[in-house]
């Protein structure tokens, strides 16, 4: 194929799927609010006809993202969006990460989930069927218009993923060939090269599609004036949501765990939060969801709190993606100019919502009687309280951006920021609320499945708190926890996780399998906070270098949480001692990391050649002078050894740096080694770069060489010379017939048996000499090849030492991080065994003909 | 009492407990000076100050200082007001500190000098390149 053709005809089918997808979906809007209007179920005209359209709307949807895949795996880089997130040298599965790391491509999955579930929607429903899809297809058209990518005049609608490169960039080429295309791209983030970003953002964008289902249902029952009967088949849909979000959440924790170097899993980041507080929301609406199922209160709350929830949705794209949170936040999109578009859709959702709901305030019925503090509608709604509380606390900081800028807009001035130290800040409220959800959870529980009062409540208590306070009192001599709030923490853990059992153990004993899931999903969020006050109550930092003085200008001493290690030098830390081996390469088809020292530069940096045989685990891979495939050679990966001190046991970490020129910076992501009762984590906050400006290097010193196997001294390493030999090319000049270049063998003895093969390059071109500085970092050395003697065949070498090459790492400990993984495991098999319940019973009732 | 005005009040008081929890601990950007006024009213430590490494007349970056034994670094950051300010960080030089077009120093005067216990660095980003 000629790359200097641009396939035109996939773009334009793209743009004309979204245009449809968009048109389609106003008609649909138009047509399910007729049949809403008129009451139309089945095969009645308008509702029919709103359903062909939704189907097709739906159908146009999923072609513009199968070809916007396409135009990604087919590396079309006369596109944009191919040119700006992906490159001919990314691993198919990263080309899936590339289609969501644009604003558009995430819009697209979103609207493409939205989709999706009306078409699930449509199949289970009947009544509500065209109220619902109403506002289904309402929200599409404002997604569908975000990437919709239409200029009329000054006024821009959407930003069109389908756009060509030569329309976005001024660029000289375009005007001498029009048809000019990259032969690559500029390559995705490579912090989003990382299996959870195939896998995160495609399930939060599918948690925030499904907190549309209860908000149409909600709507859609205000509307219809039937003002109850929304709840049964909403809520199997909002605790699918809140399972899929929250595992959403947790996903990208651990992917920020595993690649970023914050140190955890959680930065309380703004984008973070604005996931975090809708789930808390949510969490609460489907308590109190389930509330008014049981008993016929907190109607109108569940009301606020679903509607509540998606509202924070449209508030977290915002945020997002209007670029406001700036440089607050690492996630943050860059601004396609759609805050305007963003706004319009948050307030016509905001305006219209709540004026509907205030419509009919007056018309929803409430249970007059209070709440008896022996019931469970008191503590179920005592818990949502709380739920509300955690993410009032969140999103006050969290909208520090947004208060700045609208008092700038009113003329003011606003410098607020968010507190220095975020976690801290955030965790000493969230923990007491924390605390009060774990308590509330194992109490609430004994109400739900029973009538009590207080002489029950007693009986019923007594037997959990008494085992809790055992089992919390040996869990804490034993692991030396004196701190009082986490001591209260691990209280109020342990006896939710003991009361749920409790009451899972009486389930299963009545074989009531089916309604084990809220009891289930409490242990799992029981085990998630013990497993957060663990990992983080009690994260150690292992290289911590005591009073040591900040610079030679100051007095005070202050701890310091690093510790720089040279190559080849153990130092003890934390009863083990550290070695940093090698810095090395991960290369197509051989295992493990291959050394630096191990290869040649070619003028391409995906391919390198062995001045070396790689042998990996005593299996030959390449032999000298092989060219190997190098997919991702920015990323340099530490050989750093662990070498327990008590028992002599042996681990390896590779944590890895990624210099990035598209980027323009460093990034660093720890590797971390895991054990059943804790974590090693590990990261290099500085690595040692030899070309830089800082390193310093010695006069440089001339050798000379006699004979052939000869020794001498490179930075105090043994070296042998083994000759030198005429060699027809060099990678960096074109050498013509009467040119020369000689290049010397010189085999360097390093530390652990590793021996090195230097070869320095002597070259005379149009009778002018051209010396090479060869640098090897293993020994620090930087070698030339000065002269060659012809009278007595001796050479002379240049040679320039600077510091042995090292590293500053930082190595934390994470107790009892699995109990954090465990819980979210049982959490979400909590949620499924409680949605299966919701539908199971929506399901029953329409089939009855009451949905 | 009727119950639910108890739990609207408690409701309520904490409420007011968060904001003013967040008033207090919001940080907010200032210059040097400014920073140092804060610093003599006992407020010593998260302050933000945006500034840029000072460059010198060749436009290279001056007075950037890694300790010996590489752990910290010192440099000198010039805030909006063109005061030029030598701050200590007590962790390893971060290593896109000299590509970075504006650096953020958190921290605040301690003895008369800026000890800054973090540092964000805005980099020129991938996002905005504008050209092949």
């Amino acid at each position: 194929m000629n790359p200097q053709t641009i396939n035109l005809a996939i773009g334009n089918a793209g743009h004309i799927f979204v245009i449809i997808s968009f048109v389609a979906s106003i008609l649909a809007t138009y047509a399910y609010g007729k049949a809403a209007v008129n009451n139309e179920i089945g095969k009645d005209s308008w509702v029919s006809f709103g359903r062909k359209i939704f189907i097709a709307h739906g159908v146009a949807v999923i072609a513009a993202a199968v070809t916007l895949f396409l135009i990604i795996y087919n590396h079309n880089f006369e596109y944009h969006y191919a040119w700006s997130h992906s490159s001919v040298n990314l691993a198919v599965h990263y080309m899936i990460a590339c289609f969501w790391e644009g604003q558009e491509g995430s819009f697209l999955i979103w609207t493409l989930w939205n989709a999706l579930l009306g078409f699930v929607l449509i199949g289970t429903n009947k009544k509500w069927e065209a109220p619902v899809m109403t506002v289904f297809a309402l929200v599409q058209v404002f997604l569908t218009s975000m990437i919709l990518g239409i200029v009329i005049g000054d006024f821009k609608l959407g930003s069109s993923p389908f756009i060509l490169l030569r329309d976005v960039l001024s660029d000289a080429r375009f005007l001498i060939n029009p048809n000019f295309v990259p032969e690559d791209g500029t390559g995705l983030n490579p912090l989003l090269q990382n299996y959870w970003m195939v896998i995160h953002p495609p399930m939060t964008f599918l948690g925030f599609s499904l907190t549309l289902v209860p908000f149409s249902f909600c709507i859609a029952g205000l509307w219809r004036k039937d003002f109850t009967d929304w709840i049964r088949p909403a809520l199997p849909w909002t605790i699918f949501g809140g399972v899929i979000l929250g595992t959403a959440i947790i996903m990208g924790g651990y992917w920020a765990y595993e690649t970023l170097n914050f140190g955890g899993y959680w930065n309380w980041d703004p984008v973070e939060n604005a996931v975090y507080v809708p789930w808390l929301v949510l969490i609460a609406s489907m308590h109190t969801m389930i509330v008014f199922k049981k008993s016929e209160t907190a109607l109108k709350t569940s009301i606020v709190l679903v509607i509540s929830t998606f509202l924070l949705i449209l508030y977290a794209t915002f945020l997002t993606r209007s670029g406001i949170l700036g440089n607050a936040s690492v996630h943050s999109f860059t601004d396609l100019g759609l805050s305007g578009q963003l706004l319009v859709y948050l307030f016509v959702f905001l305006i219209g919502a709540i004026a509907l709901a205030a419509i009919r305030w007056k018309h929803i019925p409430t249970s007059e009687k209070e709440a008896s503090t022996y019931s469970r509608e008191f503590w179920i709604f005592i818990g949502a309280l709380t739920l509300c509380l955690m993410a009032f606390q969140v999103i006050v900081p969290t909208s520090f951006p947004v208060f700045n800028s609208i008092i700038e807009a009113f003329g003011g001035i606003s410098s607020l920021a968010q507190p220095a130290n975020q976690v801290e800040f955030y965790s000493q409220w969230q923990l007491w609320f924390a605390i009060a959800i774990a308590l509330l959870s194992g109490t609430g529980q004994f109400f739900f499945w029973q009538k009590m009062d207080k002489e029950k409540l007693k009986s019923a208590l007594a037997l959990p708190i008494i085992v809790s306070l055992l089992l919390s009192a040996l869990i804490f001599t034993t692991a030396k926890i004196y701190n009082p709030v986490y001591i209260a923490i691990l209280v109020a853990g342990v006896y939710s996780i003991v009361s749920n059992s409790n009451i899972l153990i009486n389930l299963f004993r009545s074989r009531s399998y089916k309604l084990t899931g809220g009891s289930v999903a409490h242990i799992g969020i029981a085990m998630i906070l013990l497993g957060i006050m663990f990992s983080e109550g009690y994260s150690r930092v292992l290289s911590k270098n005591l009073t040591r003085k900040i610079s030679n200008d100051l007095t005070e001493e202050q701890n310091n949480n690093m510790v720089i290690l040279f190559l080849n030098d153990p130092k003890p830390v934390a009863g083990y001692q550290l070695l940093y081996k090698s810095e090395g390469l991960s290369a197509r088809g051989i295992p493990g990391y291959i050394k630096k020292s191990f290869l040649a530069e070619t003028n391409d940096p995906h391919y390198k050649v062995a001045i070396q045989p790689i042998i990996q685990e005593g299996i030959k891979y390449a032999a000298l002078g092989d060219t190997l495939y190098f997919r991702t050679p920015e990323n340099t990966y530490h050989e750093v050894e662990y070498t327990s001190m008590s028992s002599g046991k042996k681990f390896t970490l590779y944590p890895r740096t990624q210099k990035n020129e598209n980027m323009g910076q460093t990034i660093v992501s720890p590797d971390i080694k895991k054990q059943w009762n804790r974590d090693i984590y590990t990261y290099v906050a500085l690595s040692n770069d030899f070309e830089d400006e800082f390193t310093q290097w010695s006069e440089k010193e001339i050798i000379k060489v006699d004979s052939i196997g000869q020794r001498f001294f490179i930075n105090d390493y043994v070296a042998i010379y083994n000759g030198f030999e005429r060699i027809p090319s060099v990678p960096f000049a074109n050498l013509s017939p009467k040119d020369v270049a000689v290049r010397a063998n010189i085999t360097v003895f390093a530390e652990g048996g590793n021996n090195y093969t230097l070869q320095p390059l002597y070259v005379i071109q149009d009778n002018f000499e051209r010396k090479r500085t060869l640098m090897n970092q293993e020994i620090a050395s930087r070698l030339t090849f000065e002269s060659i003697n012809p009278q007595d065949g001796s050479v002379q070498f240049g040679i320039q030492t600077t510091q042995k090459d090292y590293i500053i790492i930082q190595s934390l400990e994470k107790p009892q991080i699995n109990i954090l993984w465990i819980g979210t495991i049982i959490m979400i098999i909590g949620f499924i065994i409680a949605t299966r319940r919701r539908y199971i019973e929506f399901v029953k009732m329409r089939d009855k003909g009451f949905a | 009492m009727k119950k639910s005005s108890l739990i609207g009040i408690v409701v309520i008081a904490i409420a007011i407990a968060v904001i003013v929890s967040t008033s207090s601990s919001a940080s907010s950007y200032v210059t040097f000076d400014e920073a140092y006024t804060l610093s003599e009213n006992g407020k010593s430590g998260s302050i933000h100050v945006v500034g840029e490494l000072k460059k010198n007349s060749g436009g290279q970056i001056v007075g950037v200082q890694p300790s010996s034994d590489m752990l910290t670094v010192e440099f000198i950051l010039v805030d909006e007001n063109q005061k030029e300010q030598k701050v200590f960080l007590n962790s390893p030089m971060p290593s896109d500190l000299l590509n970075s077009e504006k650096v953020v120093v958190i921290g605040g005067y301690k003895n008369d000098r800026f000890m800054a216990d973090k540092v964000l660095l805005k980099c020129p980003s991938k996002y905005e390149e504008t050209s092949l």
